[in-house]
């Protein structure tokens, strides 16, 4: 029976296949803990515990939320117009460079008021820059974005290398990292922003680019489906036919949806370099950007599913940190491995499921009513 | 013979090290992408097979059965990319992605779990690794002057699996072009509806062709493992996977070409470990990082038809649905 | 149960076993609600050509589907030489003696001829030893068909009909018996028509046996022996080709008199009346080098409507595209309601709208809509950059879908919901929809492909009527369709084109199908 074209009510759809991928995919990792020896309730009892047990771990597991949050926005963007931004690594890292360059140059002479949205600006800007060759070279030049964002990631990768060890090293140092930006331009930590209204919470690294990410969750929804620019991204990503039609350029879009989409992913350096690290460091997206991929599959590429998600895998981070924490066996590469298995069932595998929610629907549709 | 003449050999001899796992991870690729199925997963294949080499040959002590077991498992996640593309018609690109995430998780945390030593394999002693191998009669030719030179110096001297990879670029050659399964392969990445249509089935070809490329990957696993080092490090691939991917493209997709691409990538590997902190006379230190990233941007550039043209087999990355 | 089915025919096959090379029963097919094939019949003699009928979607193409194993009949069988067989894909029908050319041909372009020819009917596993053997075969098929083509020659380098000799080759290099042609003549030239039918007639003196699947009316009464016609699923009628008539045939096809009702302006208009578009040498090629557009020279005027006719694929489609600002001309110019557009001065579509020129697009699901999206989002596709769809950028959601529910109204599109996707409403209502959307702005030029498509019979008077509306205000039309009798019906004007050229430009009252037709295949030309 040929299943793919019988429409689903939205809910089968969007709700219960992607639940029923991620459990598949919990249960993969939950069968894998049992092969090396750990009991999986355990793990998931630690997990949630570290992740919400006491507020220094919410912090924590709000903190990775963030990177999450900023990866997933930008890989979903992209998926919108029909594009696969594989290079949110590169993009973020590369966005931490435009952000520790503004502030090298001018945190000794700017306000904090002035200079932390002329960092975030930069982020943006340098994220942007990054994902706009690849976009560029799809439009114009006929270069999928797939291939040429992985290389630019290779690429970014090396080029801070060089930067970090040759030119922007704190002198006198071994290490390769520039000189810490000045204390008082910091972005506030969320601890000390709460303390602002009384309240009194433990210090992580959490900080106010949370409100940032959720601010962009808003912002992104608006712009997707509620512009005009998000109608014509929208339509090219659909039917790029439709959008030629309809006098919109798809190529435009592609170059203008990959700026968005590597902005966003710049709003990691905002919360590791200016919110946390106080300095560019290497290799600071850890990976953040390839979770995005994750994220983005898991929510759907809805800014609401991209928050669920983002907090899945905050408790995941932390969670796992926690857990390599009580159980030496296990580490935190566990999460990586279970972001894999994420990708495998939500993504690649996301229709695995459907024939059989199909045929599950089609046996119990006349007892729910007829609706459909 | 001359310093620098001593000195290139020795770039040589370290670029054809350097190049065997690009070399065979890129023929692994060829069969993929040959057969219309993007394959960004190379660099997670070989990882698992680096890992289960490593590992195998701790356990077992033998460098054969490690070569198997590596091989074993990156035809595994090959399957695994088979059911997610073809069977399910899911995302290539996704689905590869999905691969070497797993693959940089699973090994480290498996690893851990069997040997505690924070996701390293033990370290093997010579014989459980595959050492380098004298070619018979290479010492007459030794006094041979440029020539003799030239094959003891870098061509002789590796071990077996280096060899293999290059006799895998013949093999590939040989395969793709001179027999009835090459032909049909070449097909099915171009227009898997004639392959249906001339009563052949595109699902049967695609599956083989990852089978080849998910054993070719393995060998590449266990080179770096049990050949070139001593041990399975963690991320120990570094990114060649997709170095190899590169060096497919660049050699539009055929066995030769693809194979110069990969000498071309090992060489520059090479010679940026060679310029580490050298200063060349009346350019100054040329940095590493850029040798080392040039692989990429060469790629890029190919790719955005500023060299040549790179042009993809026709059906890749598109699923095949053969209902119309 | 298949079993003894067999056994049961091929007792009753000793007896017709000699007679019938193909013999379907009962055949059955349905998607979802549609009944794409009702107990379909067919016998066909061996050695013989038969020809089926059948407009676009009377369900050929699923017939051919089940034949060659794509698809599985619901119900009903299929009997080969007599022999009852189950066909569940290429490779059975391939080993049941049957060979098949697709309209769209399956073949690898960067491959030479022999390689196609060899593609899965390689009989060593050596490819050097598979190619002395079929190159053997390849000229001695060539010589018995006169079905000449250079083996080593790139699929990609030949011409259209060069490749489909390949095809030929391709079946006949598998031993069919059987051949199944399906719209053969669509891509080709008149020439390479005739070429290809010579064939035919050699592989009949063979012993082949030949079917050919066509809705053009003329390649059946010139070559076939017997017909079938199919109608909305079902087989009509059986006949033998000589005792039938290309009127006959496409009553049969149509079932009904032909007697649409007659659109066509009573009034002459006053010879001062402005053109709206005026085309002057336009010129388009595709990526090989050939005129999709050769030197077009064409006017529209005020209140007029101005059908192209010609069969699908000769320049029509390229002629919207171009006066619609999606795709700029190569060469030539054109004024459209005042303004003049050319190579170096291009005018995109957005433009075009702003100027009151609308344009409802040829392939609705690829162009005229967003499947995706709901039916409120493709109402404004095109029209999103005025007010009050989007003011400052922000969609104006209220009057987008207060939009989309009045454009329902007018044009009874069903269900009446602007929520529901695009992709969940019928073909035909999915085309009022868009019809809706261009009319109701109240173009002064309207470029319109194929505007009846898919829709039901009840709703093409309405849509007819519209366009006419639409005439009668003084708006010029520009009608592209390939279904004759819409023509006739509608135009005050035809032009005929063929190959990118314009061959022939008669007025409305005085076209009649069978001029027009020989017109369409430009044998008017040749025969003078």
């Amino acid at each position: 029976m040929n299943t793919s074209n019988i429409t689903l009510p939205a809910w089968l759809d969007i709700v219960i296949i992607p639940l029923l991928n991620i459990a598949l995919a919990l249960l993969c990792a939950g069968f894998i803990l049992l092969l090396i020896g750990v009991n999986p309730v355990e793990a998931v009892g630690i997990m949630l515990n570290g992740a919400f047990g006491y507020d220094e771990g919410v912090g924590y597991t709000l903190y990775y939320t963030t990177n999450f949050i900023f990866t997933g926005l930008a890989v979903a963007v992209a998926f919108h117009a029909n594009l696969f931004n594989i290079g949110g690594e590169g993009q973020a890292y590369i966005a931490g460079l435009g952000a520790a360059l503004v502030f090298l140059a001018f945190d000794s002479s700017l306000p904090a008021l002035i200079l932390i949205p002329f960092g975030i600006l930069a982020s943006a800007l340098f994220g942007a820059l990054w994902a706009f060759i690849p976009g560029f070279l799809q439009a114009y030049r006929g270069s999928h974005v797939v291939i040429t964002t992985i290389m630019f990631n290779f690429i970014a990768s090396a080029l801070m290398v060089y930067l970090l060890v040759n030119i922007l090293i704190k002198p006198g140092q071994m290490s390769p990292e520039t000189r810490y930006f000045e204390v008082t331009t910091w972005l506030p930590k969320m601890h000390e922003f709460v303390a602002l209204f009384g309240y009194n919470i433990t210090k992580t690294p959490l900080n106010l680019s949370f409100f940032l990410a959720l601010l962009c969750c808003v912002l992104v929804w608006i712009y997707i489906w509620r512009t005009r620019w998000g109608y014509e991204l929208r339509t090219a990503g659909f039917s790029e036919t439709a959008a030629l039609y309809a006098g919109i350029q798809p190529k435009r879009v592609v170059v203008i949806t990959m700026c968005l989409s590597g902005a966003l992913a710049g709003g990691v350096a905002v919360n590791e370099i200016m919110g946390v690290n106080h300095r560019l460091i290497m290799n600071f997206p850890a990976g953040y950007g390839f979770t995005g991929i994750a994220v983005s599959l898991m929510g759907r590429n809805h800014p609401v599913g991209i928050i669920m998600a983002s907090l899945l895998f905050g408790v995941l981070y932390q969670g796992g940190a926690e857990l390599a924490f009580e159980i030496p066996l296990i580490t935190r590469e566990l999460v990586v491995a279970i972001q894999g298995l994420i990708i495998l069932f939500c993504g690649a595998l996301a229709l695995m499921l459907r024939p059989l929610v199909v045929r599950a629907y089609l046996v119990f549709r006349p007892v729910t009513g007829g609706h459909a | 013979m001359p310093a620098w003449l001593a000195d290139l050999y020795a770039i040589l001899d370290a670029t054809l090290r350097l190049s065997t796992p690009l070399i065979l991870c890129a023929m692994a690729g060829l069969f993929s992408e040959r057969s219309g199925i993007v394959d960004i997963s190379l660099e997670g294949k070989m990882l698992a097979g680096a890992f289960a080499a490593g590992s195998v040959a701790a356990l077992t002590g033998s460098a054969w059965l490690a070569l198997l077991a590596a091989i074993a498992v990156s035809m595994c996640l090959a399957l695994v990319h088979g059911f997610a593309c073809i069977t399910h018609r899911g995302n290539q690109v996704v689905s590869g992605l999905a691969i070497n995430i797993l693959a940089s998780g699973l090994t480290v945390v498996v690893g851990i779990a069997m040997f505690s030593r924070g996701g390293q394999t033990p370290s093997l002693a010579s014989e459980q690794r595959f050492l380098p191998v004298d070619i018979p009669g290479v010492d007459a030719l030794a006094s041979v002057p440029v020539f003799g030179h030239f094959i003891s110096a870098v061509i002789n001297g590796h071990n077996i699996l280096v060899y293999l990879a290059l006799l895998s670029v013949f093999c590939t050659w040989w395969l793709v072009y001179r027999t009835r399964f090459g032909l049909r392969l070449r097909a099915v990445g171009e227009n898997p509806l004639a392959v249906d249509t001339a009563g052949l089935s595109v699902s049967g070809l695609r599956y083989r062709a990852l089978m080849i490329c998910g054993a070719l990957c393995g060998i590449a696993g266990a080179y770096l493992a049990i050949a070139q080092n001593a041990s399975f490090v963690r991320e120990m691939t570094a990114g060649q996977g997709y170095i190899a991917l590169a060096a497919l493209i660049f050699g539009k997709w055929r066995p030769v070409p693809a194979l110069f691409a990969c000498l071309m990538f090992g060489f520059l590997d090479a010679i940026a470990i060679r310029l580490q902190g050298v200063e060349l006379p009346g350019i100054g230190e040329v940095p590493v990082q850029l040798i080392q990233a040039l692989p990429y941007v060469l790629t890029v550039v190919l790719l955005a038809g500023f060299i040549g043209r790179a042009v993809a087999p026709k059906a890749i990355g598109t699923p095949f649905v053969k209902e119309r | 149960m298949v079993q003894s089915e067999q056994k049961v025919s091929s007792t009753h096959s000793s007896t017709s076993s000699s007679q019938f090379a193909i013999e379907l029963r009962n055949i059955s097919k349905s998607f979802g609600a549609v009944h794409a094939n009702q107990n379909i019949d067919l016998q066909v003699e061996r050695g013989t050509i038969h020809g089926i009928v059948g407009e676009n979607g009377a369900g050929k193409s699923t017939l051919m589907s089940i034949l060659y194993g794509f698809y599985q009949a619901d119900s009903g069988s299929i009997h080969i030489n007599g022999n009852h067989i189950q066909i569940n894909s290429s490779r059975e029908a391939i080993d049941a003696g049957i060979g098949m050319v697709h309209q769209h041909f399956m073949l690898v372009d960067t491959f030479s001829v022999l390689e196609n020819v060899m593609l899965g009917a390689e009989e060593h596993s050596l490819l050097k030893h598979s190619a002395i053997d079929a190159r053997k075969e390849l000229q001695r098929l060539s010589d018995t068909y006169q079905l000449s083509v250079n083996p080593d020659s790139l699929v990609e380098n030949l011409q259209v009909g060069e490749q489909q000799r390949t095809e030929i080759l391709k079946a006949l290099y598998r031993k069919a018996e059987i051949l199944i042609l399906d719209e053969p003549t669509g891509v080709l030239t008149p020439q390479e028509a005739d070429q290809l039918f010579a064939v035919l007639q050699a592989l009949k003196e063979q012993g082949v046996t030949v079917i050919l699947i066509t809705h053009k009316l003329r390649e059946i009464m010139d070559i076939t022996d017997t017909v079938s016609v199919l109608r909305q699923g079902q087989m009509v009628s059986h006949l033998n080709t000589a005792d039938t008539s290309m009127q006959a045939l496409a009553e049969l096809m149509v079932g009904r008199k032909l007697d649409t009702q007659n659109h066509q302006r009573v009034d002459a208009l006053p010879s001062e009346t402005p053109n709206r578009i005026e085309v002057f040498d336009l010129c388009l090629r595709n990526a090989a080098g050939q005129y999709r557009l050769d030197h077009i020279n064409l006017n529209v005027k005020s209140g007029e409507i101005v059908g192209v006719a010609g069969v699908a694929g000769n320049g029509q489609s390229a002629l919207l595209e171009v006066l619609a600002g999606i795709v700029p001309p190569e060469s030539g110019r054109f004024i459209i309601n005042g303004r003049e557009v050319s190579v170096s001065d291009p005018v995109d579509p957005r433009q075009m709208r702003q100027m009151r020129v609308n344009h409802v697009p040829e392939d609705r699901l690829k162009l005229g809509l967003v499947k995706a999206f709901t039916a409120a989002e493709s109402s404004v596709l095109g029209y999103l950059h005025q007010d009050k769809f989007s003011w400052r950028g922000l969609l104006q959601l209220s009057s987008i879908k207060a939009m989309c529910r009045r454009l329902m109204d007018s044009f009874d599109v069903r269900p009446g919901n602007p929520n529901l996707k695009s992709a969940s409403f019928s073909g035909g209502n999915q085309q009022k929809l868009i019809l809706a959307r261009e009319l109701d702005k109240k173009p002064e030029v309207l470029l319109v492909g194929q505007p009846t498509r898919g829709v039901d019979i009840g709703a093409i008077e309405l849509i007819h009527q519209k366009i006419v509306d639409m005439r009668d205000e003084g708006c010029a039309i520009l009608l592209v369709s390939v279904e004759l009798d819409e023509i006739l019906a509608l135009s005050d004007r035809i032009v005929v084109m063929f190959e990118g050229r314009i061959v022939a430009e008669v007025t409305g009252s005085e076209a009649d199908k069978t001029t027009l037709g020989l017109m369409m295949a430009n044998a008017h030309e040749r025969a003078a």
